[in-house]
């Protein structure tokens, strides 16, 4: 079973922490996974740097931005993660954009993600659509669940054709927005949050964008499976380093 | 074959909607509604009413006389610099201001780069009295103060891009990334024919009117519809797209396309994505854009900031890989020599991005009966600066 679907069975609310690979310096990606995992933190979004990443608020395309700067790379980062199944057992998901992974290559993507043992995949700009009528395949004979989005303005039909197609997790953004852009979840959301819980899907729901500490997570997780925390770990990355990243995960949980 | 957008949003494998899920619902409200909306009788009477009252169409095809006699063939001129704000950039931004109001959209933003299309946009939304946010790149910003200035007086508010290049394709980004902060009372009004289906289709339909206009002047002047050659330059390529729209099934009419080699092709300072470019997804569309071989988005160059873009539009990949359009690609030099030449032969000042098209007479050859149409898309004032600077008048 794919290590996704293991932790969602799980009896507890899983906390997901995204960062950039790359950021702060280049060859941080092991040592931040590795202390994600040891600070409890249940599965990790690595993001593979974009040089025009759409869906991203200001924090992470500075991180993107950054990390390109330091030279990584779609190569690179597969060889700092060659061996981090050694160490590392928690779901490891990677997440960018289409172009980078069209450019590897779709199906050669999949392959060195499953060599390596990554579990899940995200692409925002990767539409439901194409995905079931081109790749699906592709991403599922690899091994890969495929990860889509839902928002506040996601119709009923969409969602539902969405949970068809999902086979681990539904991402449920908090509210229209790019991420990093929230501060604290209002009745609307709340609202939002009860009324997806309410459709009994069969994918459970994890809240991403506007998540920032424990009072968020803790309105977020309330009627979902879990969270997803990014910009507020990449700024906390700005000011401290990598080994106070327990210090990070405490405050949240 | 077919090279307008069929029912799926593509142009042969080109195009498409690759976009984030919280831009779905308004890119799916634009493409349900978008013919509908084109096809009301009411609607289409009041496009028709400002481009004739407002914008000043039909804008002339002008028969050159002497640039002809230089060249010894038969150039005709489609002037869409004497449009309103100077450029065909205006027909796109009427068709879409209208669109916006039909759509119950009460607040607009746009992406500019040169300001050209960030003009054009604040002025429709000045005309219909609608909230206007213009993203452009904090670099463009400081070297295009004129515009930042029209746009300002015109009621917009200029929004510094700050993030990545700081320049058109990041101008595009925040744009995007306001809509998606922004989705139920925003319309983007996307000035190029990019961006994911329906925008490619929608910008081309609005502007095909210049090539519309073209058939029946050309009609009354040469007594025939088509000419053998329709040229204009390409950047992201509205103005192209508008030219060659009524004449892409026409068989017997040569397309040629005209991108900018900034300082040459093989310079590394270069804005010729047809050469350099390879298929890839930019702005939410399946197209050839210039990249990196590990698919990040570069930037390109050239002297003109309106052909200064990293993809083409998913209609214009098509046109170039099936081999309907001929591309070719012109340096600064040589564009600069052929716009100071239209000055001095026809007494007309063209944008950059226009002198492009026209520096292929150096290049290519006619025969002295061929009628050969030429896309004036804009007028040169918004360069001055740089043509001073150039030829240091």
């Amino acid at each position: 079973m794919n290590r996704i679907n293991q932790k969602l069975q799980e009896n507890k609310k899983l906390l997901s922490i995204y960062f950039t690979a790359g950021y702060p310096s280049l060859n941080d990606t092991v040592s931040i996974i590795q202390n994600l995992e040891a600070s409890g933190v249940d599965m990790i979004e690595i993001g593979l740097p974009f040089s025009d990443p759409l869906a991203d608020g200001p924090t992470i395309q500075a991180s993107s931005t950054q990390a390109l700067k330091n030279g990584m790379t779609t190569e690179i980062l597969f060889n700092q993660l060659s061996d981090i199944r050694k160490s590392v057992s928690i779901p490891l998901i990677i997440m960018g954009y289409f172009n980078p992974v069209l450019q590897y290559g779709v199906e050669a993507f999949c392959k060195k993600c499953e060599e390596i043992g990554i579990d899940g995949l995200i692409i925002p700009d990767l539409p439901v659509d194409v995905y079931h009528e081109k790749y699906q395949g592709i991403f599922e004979k690899h091994g890969l669940i495929n990860v889509f989005l839902i928002t506040p303005q996601t119709s009923i039909e969409r969602i539902n054709f969405i949970d068809s197609v999902s086979k681990g997790f539904i991402y449920m953004v908090s509210s229209a927005s790019v991420t990093g852009s929230q501060s604290g979840f209002g009745d609307d959301q709340k609202h939002y949050f009860k009324r997806i819980f309410d459709m009994g899907l069969k994918n459970p729901q994890i809240v991403g964008f506007g998540i920032n500490n424990s009072t968020t997570f803790n309105q977020a997780t309330e009627f979902s499976k879990g969270a997803i925390i990014g910009s507020a770990f990449i700024k906390f990355l700005n000011d401290n380093p990598v080994d106070n990243i327990q210090q990070f995960v405490k405050s949240i949980r | 074959m077919n090279y307008n957008v069929n029912e799926k949003g593509y142009y042969g494998e080109f195009g498409g909607a690759f976009i984030p899920e919280m831009l779905y619902p308004n890119v799916e409200e634009l493409r349900q509604k978008y013919l509908k909306v084109m096809a009301e009788p009411d609607f289409k009477k009041e496009f028709d009413q400002l481009l004739k009252d407002y914008v000043g169409r039909p804008s002339p095809l002008y028969f050159a006389k002497r640039l002809s006699e230089k060249y010894n063939t038969k150039i005709y001129l489609k002037r869409e610099d004497l449009n309103h704000t100077g450029a065909h950039k205006i027909n796109n931004t009427i068709g879409q201001i209208l669109m916006a109001k039909r759509l119950g959209k009460t607040r607009i933003i746009a992406e500019t780069g040169a300001g050209q299309h960030g003009v054009a946009t604040a002025t429709v939304c000045a005309l219909m009295g609608l909230e206007c946010i213009v993203y452009m790149g904090e670099i463009d910003i400081a070297r295009q103060a004129p515009n930042v200035a029209r746009m300002k007086m015109l009621g917009a508010t200029v929004m510094p891009a700050k993030s990545g290049s700081r320049t058109l394709k990041d101008a595009t980004n925040e744009a995007i990334r306001d809509w998606i902060n922004n989705p139920v009372d925003t319309h983007y009004i996307i000035g190029s024919a990019i961006g994911p289906h329906p925008y490619p289709d929608m910008v081309t339909r609005f502007q095909s009117v210049i090539s519309e206009e073209i058939k029946w002047q050309l009609k009354e002047q040469e007594g025939r519809e088509n000419p053998d050659y329709v040229v204009a330059c390409i950047g992201g390529g509205s103005n192209a797209a508008g030219t060659y729209y009524h004449f892409l099934h026409e068989e017997n009419v040569n397309i040629i396309a005209v991108e900018a080699a900034g300082l040459g092709v093989d310079t590394g300072e270069s804005a010729a994505t047809s050469v350099l470019g390879k298929e890839g997804i930019i702005h939410g569309c399946k197209t050839l854009l210039m990249q990196t071989n590990d698919g990040q988005i570069t930037e390109p160059y050239s002297i003109s900031a309106g052909l200064d873009y990293p993809g083409v539009g998913p209609m214009h990949a098509h046109l170039c890989k099936t081999g309907r359009a001929e591309f070719m690609a012109m340096t600064d030099d040589e564009a600069m020599k052929a716009g100071l030449e239209l000055c001095k032969l026809e007494g007309i000042i063209p944008a950059i991005e226009s002198s492009h098209a026209l520096a292929i007479f150096e290049q290519k050859k006619f025969n002295p009966d061929d009628v050969v149409v030429v896309s004036l898309s804009g007028r040169g004032d918004k360069d001055l600066q740089n043509y001073i600077d150039y030829f240091k008048l």
